[in-house]
């Protein structure tokens, strides 16, 4: 057993293509139509193009997920987290591309973390761990 | 705000170090406080626990929360501290006065 796969919450298609892709530079692999106007769509790293796949799930209709969402946010709780080099960088270039942090890089024992607002209604982690 | 309620927010060691954690930085959310009291203060204690120590600092207002769109962010205020700190100024003269 493995993990390949893995999502997030999302509330439009096009809106969360363009953060993941253009903002945070991940790479669309699959985008397949399952009708009724829902798609399969994931993104990987390109640090990382075969490892795990990040689905685009759009269930922000879904009354408990978006109450869950809602929870989350309110209490500034990321909903996934993902790894970076150079957390003070990474920091810079998204602040540069107008992405909002709620928190800025933070020192956490062996890690440094940050989280900032995915505009699908997600807080995301960033975190790099120790040297 | 009356002031034994003040006195019974402060009484508790936690909720001072969630004051002293927002004087340093305010505008935190539930999360990063919790980060910031494991990692700064070594207060290893559930974010229910947690939450509701912001609840009766709140309750006192020793804290007010704003919220920053979808976001409670949560700061110090530091109003009724400077009401303990008239009441004890007063009470510290008039013992002076009468130990003198």
């Amino acid at each position: 057993m493995k993990i390949s796969l893995t999502s997030v919450p999302i509330d439009r298609y096009d809106k969360a293509l363009q953060f993941y892709t253009e903002v945070l530079g991940f790479v669309k692999k699959q985008d397949m139509e399952l009708g009724h106007g829902v798609r399969w769509i994931t993104v990987v790293s390109p640090e990382d193009p075969d490892g795990p796949e990040l689905l685009l799930e759009p269930n922000a209709d879904y009354p408990a997920m978006r109450a869950l969402k809602e929870s989350l946010v309110k209490d500034g709780i990321p909903i996934t987290a993902f790894e970076v080099k150079d957390i003070e960088a990474e920091h810079k270039k998204l602040e540069s591309l107008g992405v909002r942090f709620t928190m800025a890089p933070t020192q956490m024992g062996p890690t440094t973390q940050a989280i900032f607002d995915d505009t699908c209604g997600n807080l995301i982690q960033i975190y790099q761990p120790a040297a | 705000m009356d002031i034994d309620t003040l006195f019974k927010a402060l009484a508790d060691p936690t909720r001072r170090q969630i004051l002293v954690e927002l004087s340093t930085k305010g505008g935190q959310t539930l999360y990063e406080l919790c980060v910031k009291l494991l990692m700064v203060r070594k207060i290893d204690m559930s974010r229910q626990a947690i939450s509701k120590h912001l609840d009766a600092l709140e309750e006192s207002n020793l804290i007010v929360t704003t919220w920053n769109g979808r976001e409670k962010l949560h700061y110090l205020n530091s109003d009724p501290l400077i009401k303990i700190q008239d009441w004890i100024m007063a009470l510290s003269r008039t013992g002076r006065k009468k130990s003198s």
